[in-house]
């Protein structure tokens, strides 16, 4: 028993690295933040600012519109998730519950879909757009990702475990179509619903590559372009500024995180 | 399966998600094809060239050079946070404050952005202003810095890789522990079975399908990897970085090469395709062993 205890003792030792390993490289950003031109020069290694300084989060906000670009980001990420709830419901209604020619061909159109990563689209996209003058624009960034492959998948396979005689039970009382679809099964397949929202808003909301690649202008570019951005102005020594900004974009992720941690976990988990 | 209220419903129903995946996956699937038999600079008129670009991009060894690294990339990325993650989702696999902490710790890096975390991590490893930098350096591993030397940089971010999604697999395999009835380790115990003797015969075969899905989804994200690419090495140094889809970037947005990477794009899909498929039959072996 006694060397059970000790192998217990080990292995919370090694956790509690773990753990250091993962929460350091924040804590660091975080106290790398606040330090001063000075104390990046002249000390980089001290773990503590000379003194807690604002210098650094007063210069990013100087020097990039912090509150437009939250405000894109946020309102980017947030039309994509509630269109794609939008869309998704009709659509997995129709393939799961109604009949209808040509219904097998629309299941392995969305399928199909799933195979195809913005990566691959996002050549011809951006020649297309470009034609027609989008480049730059909200609609750039947000109408490409307002249907969900992986979403219309899913809600279907949640409407199948649904019974017919619920929706037929439904039409009898009189319910349009639609009262069906958003105000009757919505509410049913809540948790699924849940965690699209959630998974495609963090998705969308730390992207990187779809806003760098199809936006040019200041008006429309988001959080993670400005941040990265940041670095590439200037010496390359102004880590703490980096830092600044990257506490700023970080932060509403982690809080996110944090408020839904047991839900995204289980979301995560489920996709198996 | 009902009968729908009127004949139009269905179609009405899937008209924007249709319209949609149409328009900006299937459809420039087909337009990138026919884009990538021309040559076209964005500005003047498309010139047809036929199989130029595919010939050059092979006989060049282009496509084998980025195919190379994008595969020593997504070697070490797989291997790597799929060991990590099994052997911290067995470690966690408790109740209790610690564990949970620690669990979070792990996958919160998950949730954070590609950017954050690629720029917290040059500076880290930064060879004069980063405490893990100044660390290797101390240790004589990448005296220029990690990042800048064109034998490492391709691992350095393969590193970070794993810090990032380590999380994924670490939950994935957690929850594919817990559908592990408890019995069967009950029973092993019973029989004197240690706890190398029931991992190999209990936990490691009952993980077969989640090690399959894991190790499968990590190959296809490590093959579309661009941020962490496009913030830590632009590419470099010599080219040591450039995976796929950043070649297919710098091809179209920084040279205007646009048939040329239509055509890279044509080739990418194809691998993307294979390494579907074989996802597929990885799950479907994995469903049957069980």
């Amino acid at each position: 028993m006694k060397q059970k205890g000790l192998a217990r003792y080990l292995l919370n030792a090694v956790l509690l690295i773990v753990a250091v390993a993962w929460l350091g490289p924040y804590l660091w950003m975080v106290l790398g933040s606040f330090k001063s031109l000075k104390d990046i020069m002249n000390a980089p290694l001290a773990p503590l600012p000379s003194a807690f300084h604002g210098e650094a989060y007063a210069e990013v906000f100087r020097s990039i519109p912090v509150g437009r670009y939250l405000l894109n980001t946020t309102v980017m990420a947030l039309s994509i998730a509630a269109l794609q709830i939008m869309l998704v419901l009709p659509a997995g209604y129709a393939l799961a519950k109604l009949r209808f020619v040509g219904r097998g061909a629309a299941f392995l159109t969305v399928m199909a879909c799933l195979l195809i990563p913005a990566q691959v689209t996002f050549v011809p996209v951006f020649l297309m757009l470009a034609q027609v003058k989008l480049v730059n624009t909200m609609t750039a960034l947000v109408l490409p990702f307002g249907a969900s492959a992986l979403g219309t998948f899913m809600v279907r396979q949640a409407l199948l475990a649904i019974p017919d005689e619920l929706i037929e039970a439904a039409r009898l009382d009189g319910a349009s179509e639609l009262t069906i679809v958003y105000r009757i099964l919505a509410p049913m397949l809540a948790p699924t619903l849940a965690s699209l929202f959630l998974l495609s808003f963090v998705f969308h909301w730390n992207d990187y590559f779809w806003p760098l690649v199809m936006t040019t202008d200041e008006s429309v570019r988001t959080m993670p372009l400005a941040v990265a951005l940041l670095r590439e102005q200037g010496t390359g020594v102004r880590w703490h500024i980096v830092m600044a900004g990257n506490v700023i974009l970080s932060a509403p992720a982690l809080f996110v995180f944090a408020m839904t941690q047991k839900h995204l976990l289980r979301a995560v988990a489920a996709r198996r | 399966m009902l009968r729908p209220r009127h004949r139009l419903h269905p179609y009405l129903f899937l008209a924007p998600t249709l319209g949609i995946l149409g328009t900006f996956f299937l459809f420039p699937l087909g337009l990138a094809a026919y884009r990538s038999l021309y040559r076209w600079d964005l500005l003047t008129p498309p010139r047809f060239v036929g199989l130029a670009h595919y010939e050059r991009l092979f006989s060049s060894g282009e496509i084998l050079r980025t195919l190379t690294i994008t595969l020593s990339y997504a070697a070490v990325v797989v291997s790597g946070s799929m060991f990590l993650g099994l052997l911290l989702a067995l470690a966690v696999n408790r109740k209790g404050k610690f564990v949970a902490f620690v669990r979070s710790c792990v996958f919160s890096a998950y949730v954070v952005s590609w950017v954050s975390v690629a720029l917290l991590w040059m500076w880290l490893l930064d060879a004069d202003a980063g405490l893990v930098g100044r660390a290797c350096k101390a240790l004589g591993i990448g005296e220029a810095g990690l990042l800048t030397s064109p034998s490492t940089a391709i691992y350095a971010l393969a590193g970070v890789t794993i810090w990032k999604i380590t999380g994924f697999s670490m939950v994935v395999f957690l929850a594919g522990r817990q559908d592990i009835p408890e019995d069967l380790y009950e029973a092993a115990s019973l029989d004197g079975a240690g706890p190398l003797a029931r991992f190999v015969h209990i936990t490691w075969p009952c993980l077969r399908p989640t090690t399959a899905f894991v190790g499968t989804t990590s190959l296809i994200v490590s093959f579309q990897a661009f941020d962490i690419v496009r913030v830590m090495t632009q590419g470099g140094p010599t080219h040591s970085t450039t995976v796929f889809v950043y070649a297919i970037y710098e091809h179209v947005l920084l040279n205007l090469r646009a048939g040329r990477a239509s055509a890279m794009v044509v080739v990418f899909f194809g691998v993307l395709l294979l390494l579907t498929l074989v996802q597929l039959w990885a799950w479907r072996m994995g469903r049957r062993s069980r």
